[in-house]
């Protein structure tokens, strides 16, 4: 069972392709350009759709998803926690 | 899927382009001229009205691309024929003599010294001519090199960018070797990922096109902004879907134009393409504003990846729904066509996926409805520059 995949076994999150992940679920990913297999446990509820960091980063750090810049983080994040706009932010406008 | 010998059965028109639809059109040049079109289409079955807001005391720039739209969506080859009616005869006469110059059958009407009675009497008269000799033109079989395909997607999430869009960009890659006239667009939505778009640039003109549509956008945004676009870029239901900044948008937005596509040339709003490849079209994001260009710019067929499941139609132009979330295809299948959730799952490869939307292509093509077109999506949107005089 898959409940996230990872473009490219470089980037910092993953999405969550599964209903109904809990703080504390056992997750299973799939880093899908390298077609590689990862382990995370969440630290949050995560939504189907939304972000799990699959690497620690640091407050202002650089995230990467697809290989590529997407933003800064606004706060520290750790493995495994949901990351969107509560921490995470566009470097432009 | 090998795309070698694929064929379609579509409606060649007069100017040698082919169609997959045959609608005669009741074609308002103004929202004045609304009612008169709407009565000529409930008096004359099979014919369709397209109502818009616009048209009156637009100027420059911004005139020129109304009629610019209005014109080729008359002469899009999804159209057999078209009924033009306006509050004056001269603009009736520009938009009709335009759509004539493909050679199929057009008629004006102006409302001024004769009312809506008359006008609708008289263009009811013709409208029903067209709608029958329309109904006797025949699809014949042709080589997929004569379709035209557009994308664009809408109320995107994450699945979009690893699910939906790759499957698209799948598509485009395959079609892309066999002379395929392609188009994506979406300026604003390349924002963080442009670099990538220019580096697909065939040529370094295409390029510096490209990159002057790009900054046009952005000076248009910087001048009208109030804070920075986050209200808006990306969407309240895009992060609802999960996505957190344009830049992770945009990069999800061009997994649409695959792997191998080049960047063959570069288009202005509601323009035509001069040859096959696939193209950039300058163009809002919002759904309904693009498609309406699309299908002025002469697209025959679309594929619409959505995530949180956007419902868009166009009067003229099949929009194939295509989409990744399981709990969107769950939750709304009425509006989808193609569901690729499997790729999640890892029970779809991407290849598969792409030859399912191939697939349903050629079915919409050969005449089957989408769902959109089922459920009477019809939203005609045109895009305004800047308000009127």
């Amino acid at each position: 069972m898959i409940h996230f995949v990872v473009h490219d076994e470089h980037d910092s999150v993953g999405v969550i392709v599964v209903e109904g992940v809990k703080s504390g679920d056992r997750l299973s990913g799939w880093i899908m350009d390298q077609d590689k297999d990862i382990q995370v446990v969440a630290k949050s509820d995560i939504p189907i759709g939304h972000k799990l960091a699959i690497k620690p980063l640091d407050n202002g750090a650089t995230v990467i998803k697809y290989g590529v810049d997407i933003g800064k983080t606004i706060a520290p994040i750790q493995v495994g926690e949901h990351t969107h706009v509560q921490n995470l932010r566009t470097k432009r406008w | 899927m090998d795309l070698k010998k694929s064929t379609f059965w579509g409606y060649k028109r007069e100017n040698g382009r082919v169609g997959v639809r045959n609608h005669v059109i009741i074609l308002p040049v103004d929202d004045l001229s609304n009612a008169a079109a709407e009565a000529v289409a409930n008096n004359i079955k099979g014919t369709l009205a397209i109502p818009h807001p616009y048209g009156r005391l637009q100027f420059g720039a911004d005139l020129d691309l109304h009629f610019r739209t209005l014109i080729g969506t008359g002469s899009n080859p999804n159209v057999a024929a078209v009924v033009v009616i306006c509050i004056e005869d001269q603009w009736a006469k520009k938009v009709a003599d335009a759509i004539a110059a493909t050679g199929k059958p057009v008629a004006y009407f102006g409302i001024e010294q004769h009312g809506d009675h008359d006008t609708i009497l008289r263009a009811s008269k013709k409208a029903k001519e067209f709608v029958q000799w329309a109904s006797e033109q025949r699809r014949e079989e042709r080589p997929l090199k004569d379709l035209w395909v557009s994308t664009k997607c809408g109320e995107s999430d994450t699945t979009s960018g690893c699910g939906a869009n790759p499957t698209v960009g799948n598509a485009f890659d395959k079609m892309y070797d066999h002379g395929v006239t392609l188009c994506f667009g979406e300026t604003t939505e390349l924002t963080g990922g442009e670099h990538l778009v220019a580096a697909r640039c065939r040529t370094d003109d295409v390029r510096k096109k490209f990159q002057f549509m790009f900054d046009r956008y952005q000076a248009v945004v910087e001048a009208h902004k109030t804070s920075d676009l986050r209200d808006s870029q990306p969407t309240k239901g895009n992060i609802e879907g999960g996505l957190t900044t344009i830049e992770e948008k945009a990069l999800g937005n061009i997994q649409k134009i695959g792997r191998k596509c080049m960047v063959d040339g570069v288009i202005d709003k509601a323009e035509t393409p001069t040859g096959p490849g696939l193209w950039f079209m300058d163009s809002s994001s919002a759904a309904a504003e693009m498609l309406t260009l699309l299908g002025a710019a002469g697209f025959a067929v679309h594929f619409f990846p959505t995530g949180q499941g956007n419902v868009v139609g166009n009067p003229i132009l099949p929009v194939i729904k295509l989409c990744a979330n399981p709990r969107t295809v769950r939750t709304m299948s009425e509006h989808i066509d193609v569901d690729v959730s499997g790729l999640l799952r890892k029970e779809m490869s991407p290849d598969q996926a792409g030859d399912a939307l191939l697939e349903c292509m050629f079915r919409t093509a050969n005449g089957r409805l989408t769902a959109a077109e089922a459920l009477g999506h019809r939203e005609f949107v045109l895009t305004r520059l800047y308000e009127s005089a």
